[in-house]
């Protein structure tokens, strides 16, 4: 099954579901499916229960920092009042965002996710004060860990998760240290016995 | 249950308890003897792997997998350079193929006979099953110097290949290594297999249902002793796994004496795929000569490349930038994602059975905790 027809089956079984392709563009060619966060769980339900892809193999989070994305545009313009075709580099600001990544494979159904994995990914709104996205805990056991791990380094709030603690770093850690602008303090700051 | 006051003892098991293996703690909650509640704690070992990755190029992490699974770095470079090899498109020469399969499946034996002697230590078989795996694992252990110049840490493989060439001695003596495996085996299980005490304290001890061991994302030896049918060098056939008549061993109960009966099985299996590949391995070059390790700077784009580690699946994720370091370095560990169920498996059984339990999952916390 191609990530077009689970797309369609998505938007069919899930009504109003809003997802699209991100193209990848290596070699590996694992392209993947953006889920738009508040059809999140339904579609993870409907991709668990209806496409078979049982076994969530590994979900993480990328931090993307606000960007700038340099295009090459042609315009025709009017220049000396003859018409010419001019090139203009455009920047556009991308805002920052987290972004969850899952890899889901199938173990009972060989047609999906057999070799290469079904990535699904959702976003949040930025990535300061909304930062919350569904968790998909409830549907597949195996990201209980990996979002107390996303929610821990990169400081994904989850909705749903039965037991969102930090997990690798101290209880009274504040900060998420898996994000591209963190500063660790200074060696002689650094209190490892969590005291305040 | 509601309980009262003062029926329920608190217990901190680690992180120094010796049957943790390393630093790791579970708070459990006793009714008696009985296990109510179980909760793992981990990252006393933690040095955030991942964003040491993303701070160096793609050549700089291979000595930091080593120290994930410090018991099997050879499987650990393999993952990670499976991964780069699928986000740059690289191939791997024939020879290169079959060493890597010959040092992975060194690997397995050498996991599985020192976490059966773990196992079985952990049981209060102090010492001689342990002893027993260990000096064969000190002969794999002695090929892997004489093949990268390290014993743990070997840095063995390179996108596109391996580092160095095995001689033709060498593979001799991988030979007779294998031959004679086969004697230890037997001699172990006659000692451990039918052991009545071990049957005792392992059988229906830590049940674990397949469905679950599926949604919790149970992989390797735990989920086939559970009975599902789950083995990456059977469904992914990465690198040359194709070619070699191995069989997938299952369990039919899922409690602890399925998964050490895996690990022995396991490594029969393992021996055969050792025996086909040290007759068929062609001479031939060891390294794709496309493949730059400097200056590597793989095109815009991502993926995820997963390998049957001896613990489960390994899996890498790497997002590129288009820079010589990648934006986005993950590793999906076995270790830290099969201890998920330990609570599920835990409950209701004693306190002495957790140890029990918590040694069959197999875990390395250099890997949990990263």
């Amino acid at each position: 099954m191609t990530l077009e027809e689970i797309k369609t089956r998505l938007q069919t079984g899930v009504p109003g579901c809003r997802v699209e392709i991100v193209v990848n563009g290596s070699p590996s060619a694992q392209n993947s499916l953006l889920i738009d966060r508040r059809d999140g769980l339904a579609a993870a339900r409907f991709l668990r229960d209806d496409i078979q892809l049982d076994f969530c193999s590994n979900a993480t989070a990328v931090d993307w920092p606000d960007r700038e994305k340099t295009d090459k545009v042609k315009t025709r313009q009017v220049v000396d009042g003859v018409e010419k075709e001019i090139e203009q580099t455009v920047k556009t600001r991308i805002p920052g965002y987290l972004e969850m990544v899952y890899h889901l494979f199938s173990i009972t159904n060989r047609e999906v996710g057999n070799q290469e994995p079904v990535v699904l990914r959702m976003r949040t709104g930025n990535r300061t004060d909304d930062v919350t996205l569904p968790s998909l805990t409830p549907v597949w056991r195996s990201a209980e860990f990996q979002e107390r791990e996303a929610y821990d380094l990169f400081g994904v709030e989850f909705e749903g998760h039965p037991d969102l603690r930090r997990i690798l770093m101290w209880e009274g850690f504040t900060d998420h240290p898996m994000r591209k602008d963190y500063v660790p303090p200074p060696d002689d700051e650094r209190e490892i016995s969590g005291g305040q | 249950m509601e309980y009262e006051q003062g029926e329920i003892m608190e217990i901190s098991m680690g992180p120094q308890h010796p049957s943790t293996h390393g630093v790791f703690r579970m708070d459990v909650r006793l009714d008696g003897e009985r296990v109510v509640r179980l909760k793992p704690v981990f990252g006393y070992l933690h040095r955030n792997h991942e964003k040491l990755a993303e701070a160096g190029s793609y050549l700089a992490s291979i000595p930091y997998t080593d120290r994930l699974d410090y018991l099997c770095s050879m499987t650990n470079n393999w993952g990670y350079a499976l991964a780069v090899e699928k986000l740059a498109g690289l191939a791997v020469p024939e020879r290169a193929e079959y060493i890597r399969v010959i040092v992975a499946e060194l690997t397995r034996l050498q996991n599985h006979a020192g976490m059966v002697g773990f196992l079985l230590q952990d049981m209060g078989a102090s010492g001689t099953p342990l002893m027993y795996a260990f000096r064969e694992r000190e002969r794999v252990l002695d090929l892997f110097e004489t093949l990268s110049g390290a014993r743990m840490m070997c840095n063995y493989m390179r996108f596109g290949g391996v580092r160095v060439d095995c001689s033709e001695e060498w593979l001799n003596q991988a030979r007779k290594l294998t031959g004679g495996f086969n004697g230890f085996l037997d001699e172990f299980e006659q000692m451990l297999t039918s052991n009545e005490i071990l049957m005792a304290r392992t059988q229906g001890v830590g049940v674990l249902p397949p469905e679950l061991a599926i949604n919790a994302g149970v992989t390797g030896p735990g989920l086939r002793a559970s009975g599902v049918n789950y083995d990456l060098r059977k469904v992914d056939r990465y690198g040359i796994y194709d070619r070699f008549q191995f069989r997938v061993p299952l369990g039919d109960h899922g409690d602890v004496f399925d998964r050490y009966m895996m690990r022995v099985l396991e490594l029969r299996e393992t021996l055969k795929i050792l025996e086909q590949a040290l007759r068929d391995i062609p001479p031939g070059p060891i390294m794709d000569p496309k493949a730059k390790l400097r200056g590597l700077r793989p095109k815009v784009g991502e993926a995820y490349g997963r390998i049957e580690s001896p613990k489960g699946e390994l899996g890498f994720y790497l997002i590129s930038d288009g820079t010589p370091n990648p934006y986005r370095y993950r590793v999906r560990p076995p270790s830290l994602i099969n201890l998920t169920v330990l609570e599920d498996m835990c409950l209701g059984h004693n306190i002495a059975d957790v140890v029990v339990i918590l040694g069959s999952i197999d875990i390395v916390m250099g890997e949990v905790d990263r």
